[in-house]
């Protein structure tokens, strides 16, 4: 058993990482109120550039630090030269949806490269520990305390004396009156996006080096902790970021010197979402001045949507039907049920998304919450499976909604990262929760499909009935998209204001739109957990989220036969041209990337 | 949330009753202390230099921004701090000053939302399951809801056709892609569409020229001659002049002058306010009368 005195010093220390990532993200959205989900992806990189450097290069420490920060840099400068600069006129949503793009491809490139085993990296420095009262302090400590407080010091020079540094600051106050100024507005986000890549993976080289391991699971969750730092802080608000970070990693060491470390994350979400909705401005900032807004204006692109005439719908659900009667092979079935599945997932998330302008990043958490009500009714309770799906689908709505009903209280993208971490948390929940969802064993021998007490085996079978199911979905939310509720989802998308003042209140609507949303995702967990037979509480995570967003984007956000068409194309083509899984994400990373660009109002056009 | 109060005799004229409004920014009082009344059918127009708090007024009229002290009263009513949407069951409409109509939503679709604080079939009163109920009966429709919904249509019909062929040929296009103009008028006609007891116009005629402010004079004069009590904010002293049957003039926050348009266009602390302080620049300003 450790002190607290090392407890401290472990939160110190993991609070600094935080902050070299915090800060940069605190940067870029000080000049350009945009949330950069690539973040952690540079961190990745910054860890691997280090591996290679000190395992293979044999680089000296100081060489070490320049190499990992010098890449870094370059790749940043990369990201805003190519992946966000030309989006500077494009609808609110797509710089965010494309550091998302961006950071699938990074990840995956690194994860092809190195291959997705865990690696050591070792520190190069001796392995001593000092006393200090009952605690003890390693070189490793000295030198992360080292590089952190020295960056806060060249960042304060930088932004405090240099010629640019006032053009960041000038940009971050007033973006208008410092291009009219004569700010060169590209060059500053230049520098910012430098600076803050250059920070990030010389952070993401010292965690592997103090857990000596790096793996390309990082990505995500360090962009998950500085957002979280970043937002404890104060949204674009620098020495903000860096008490949040130490914060952040003090608060994560005593959880788990207290709970445990499989709590640790979930007491960092929790924070977050506290954080947002009772402190929107962060924790230092006087709670009277409106929170900053991140990149308001449209929210979507405007465009008319593909008009389908029925016969079409008609012939298409007809082949769809017939295709088991046809010589295809069971393999063909089997992705076309994955794709029904996902597509149910997608007409819930464009609803949300799309047509309430929620964008939620979570939403494969509502499939968690579905696939867990369905198995354990069916396994503890020996409810029908039909019956339990329903529930699955009922529970989701419900439990699911009364989850993310934190987020209805806010705007723009702190919707995502709520929705994000809210999703991270019910799977940190089903984690622990051990009583009832067995926690990390997960479930197993779930029963399989039957309705009415027949059970479905065959694929056709478990073809149509799936395919049923979505096409029901699909023309119920099309009605729903008819009714008042529609018209009224789609006003509080595209001004929540004027929504408000004509009588529309966004608790009750958004709530609305989850609930039926959620029942739809909820239906779709189910199924899956009787098809799988075991689930866990990894069965269904981020990459889904994203994958299921990427699919509503593609389809035309709102669109209902865009969902399902997007469905068809992303998970059913890949598997139909035998792509290898570890493709798969990369493609998905770049498609989102070429939408986002090129066609942001997808194949069939926005509704 | 307080109950509203009972309605007295002496407030039987008066529609909408502003008593000490008071609105701080950090070290700025936006809206200091403003009282006013309107009364039924009334038409009074707001007028005042840029900052001098008018829309903030609005918004806390219609209850988009909560103020610091100070209460509104509607019939008698005290609401002072409601939510924007109980306001709007509560009969207010208002226009916004750089036009906030929904882009991606049909002309149609557009004023329909103005009528929706008057959903009745479709939104059952029940509380806490109402929801669920609105839910179920947009997917069900039973004949009541559609019912509803064509009297609504063809209630936005006429209101549209107010506008002459401005809009009635694009009801179905999306708001995005109409000229400047026509969204105001989409606006107002959403406004219209919720049928108000009192309406708020944040600059209806600004960005206009001078033919369409013309026509929207002559609809905002044929409403009042319906009988709506009418609270424009209002840059054209032209229009302010003919329509306005009281003027109030704003600056810093405070009312400084209150009455006729003859008496208010006279008035010394309002000439100041306008033409900067002191008068040593009498040329120095003149962006309110020009726009």
């Amino acid at each position: 058993m450790s002190s607290w005195l090392d407890y401290t010093i472990n939160g110190l220390i993991v609070g600094n990482v935080y902050a070299l990532v915090a800060v940069g993200l605190a940067l870029i959205f000080g000049v350009s109120r945009l949330i950069n989900f690539a973040q952690g992806s540079i961190y990745l990189v910054g860890a691997y550039v280090g591996w290679v450097a000190v395992v293979r290069l044999q680089t000296p420490l100081v060489i070490t630090i320049v190499l990992v920060a010098g890449v870094s840099a370059l790749i940043g400068l990369l990201i805003e030269r190519f992946g966000l600069r030309p989006l500077q006129n494009s609808v609110r949503i797509a710089p965010l949806l494309a550091t998302i793009g961006i950071s699938f491809v990074l990840d995956q490139i690194v994860m092809l490269t190195f291959s997705p085993n865990p690696r050591a990296l070792p520190s190069q420095l001796p392995d001593i520990r000092f006393q200090i009262g009952a605690g003890t302090i390693g070189p490793l400590d000295i030198l992360i305390a080292g590089i952190g407080l020295a960056s806060a010091v060249l960042l304060f020079v930088f932004l405090r004396y240099s010629k640019l540094g006032w053009a960041v600051r000038a940009t971050a106050q007033d973006r208008d009156a410092a291009m009219q100024m004569g700010v060169d507005v590209n060059r500053v986000n230049q520098a910012v996006f430098g600076i803050a890549a250059a920070l990030g993976g010389v952070s993401g080289m010292l965690v592997g080096m103090y857990y000596n391991q790096i793996d390309t699971a990082m990505s995500l969750q360090a962009t998950l902790k500085g957002v979280v730092a970043e937002v404890v802080g104060g949204a674009g608000n620098v020495p903000g970021a860096v008490i949040g970070s130490l914060l952040l990693g003090l608060v994560e060491s005593y959880g788990i010197a207290i709970f445990g470390t499989s709590y640790r994350n979930l007491f960092s979400f929790v924070l977050l979402v506290a954080v947002l909705v009772f402190r929107p401005n962060g924790l230092f900032a006087s709670a009277k001045r409106a929170p900053p807004e991140p990149l308001t204006g449209t929210f979507i692109a405007p465009s008319r949507p593909v008009h389908l005439p029925l016969w079409a719908l008609l012939l298409a659900f007809t082949a769809l039907a017939l295709l088991p009667l046809l010589p295809v092979s069971s393999y063909v079935l089997q992705t076309l049920i994955n794709a029904w599945l996902f597509a149910m997932l997608a007409l819930s998330l464009t609803l949300v998304a799309g047509t309430s302008g929620q964008v939620s990043l979570g939403h494969a958490a509502l499939l968690a919450i579905g696939a867990y009500t369905s198995a354990l009714l069916s396994l503890d309770l020996a409810v029908p499976v039909g019956l339990a799906i329903l529930c699955g689908g009922l529970m989701s709505a419900a439990l699911g909604t009364l989850l993310i009903s934190p987020s209805f209280r806010l705007r723009g993208h702190y919707v995502s990262i709520a929705t994000l971490a809210i999703g991270e948390i019910i799977s940190l929940i089903i984690l622990n929760w051990e009583t009832v969802t067995r926690g990390p064993i997960g479930i197993s021998g779930i029963p399989p499909l039957s309705l009415f007490g027949h059970e479905l085996v065959d694929t056709p079978q478990i073809y149509w009935f799936t395919l049923l199911v979505m096409v029901v979905l699909a023309l119920l939310q099309m009605r729903l998209l008819g009714s008042h509720l529609g018209r009224g989802f789609r006003a509080i998308r595209d001004d929540d204001v004027a929504a408000r003042a004509y009588g529309l209140s966004l608790n009750r609507y958004k709530a609305l739109a989850f609930i039926f949303g959620g029942f739809a995702a909820g239906v779709s967990g189910g199924i899956a957990a009787h098809l799988y037979s075991y689930i866990n509480h990894e069965t269904f995570n981020t990459q889904q989220s994203i994958l299921a967003l990427t699919i509503v984007i593609l389809g035309g956000l709102g669109n209902v036969a865009g969902a399902i068409v997007g469905s068809v194309a992303l998970v059913g083509l890949p598997e139909v041209f035998r792509i290898a899984a570890e493709y798969r994400i990369l493609i998905y990373g770049i498609v989102l990337l070429l939408l986002v660009r090129f066609r942001p109002q997808g194949l069939l056009g926005t509704i | 949330m307080a109950e509203p109060t009972k309605a007295t005799d002496a407030d039987a004229l008066s529609l909408l009753s502003l008593r000490g409004l008071t609105r701080r920014f950090g070290g700025l009082t936006a809206v200091d202390g403003i009282d006013l009344e309107l009364n039924r059918g009334e038409l009074v127009s707001i007028i005042g230099p840029n900052g001098a708090g008018k829309t903030t007024l609005f918004n806390l009229v219609t209850g988009l921004d909560r103020p610091d002290a100070g209460e509104v009263r509607l019939d008698g009513h005290r609401i002072t701090g409601f939510a924007p949407e109980k306001l709007a069951g509560q009969g207010i409409a208002r226009t916004f000053q750089l036009g906030r109509v929904f882009g991606n939503l049909s002309v149609m679709d557009n004023v329909l939302i103005g009528a929706h604080a008057r959903l009745r079939a479709v939104q059952p009163a029940v509380p806490l399951i109402g929801p669920l109920l609105e839910l179920g009966l947009a997917l069900w429709r039973p004949a009541a809801v559609n019912a509803e919904e064509e009297r609504l249509r063809e209630e936005a019909r006429g209101i549209l056709a107010r506008f002459g062929e401005r809009l009635l040929p694009r009801l179905d296009q999306p708001a995005y892609s109409l000229s400047y103009a026509n969204r105001r008028r989409v606006e107002i006609a959403r406004a219209l569409a919720l049928k108000p007891r009192l309406l708020l116009l944040d600059e209806p005629t600004a960005g206009m020229n001078p033919t369409e402010t013309t026509e929207m004079q002559a609809l905002v004069a044929e409403l009042k001659a319906e009988g709506l009590t009418i609270l424009p904010i209002e840059h054209k002293l032209d229009m302010v002049m003919r329509l306005s049957d009281r003027v109030v003039v704003m600056d810093d926050g405070k009312k400084i002058a209150e009455g006729s348009g003859e008496d208010v266009r006279n008035d010394a602390g309002v000439i100041e306010a306008y033409l900067g302080h002191g008068l040593s620049r009498p040329q120095a300003d003149d962006r309110e009368t020009a726009a």
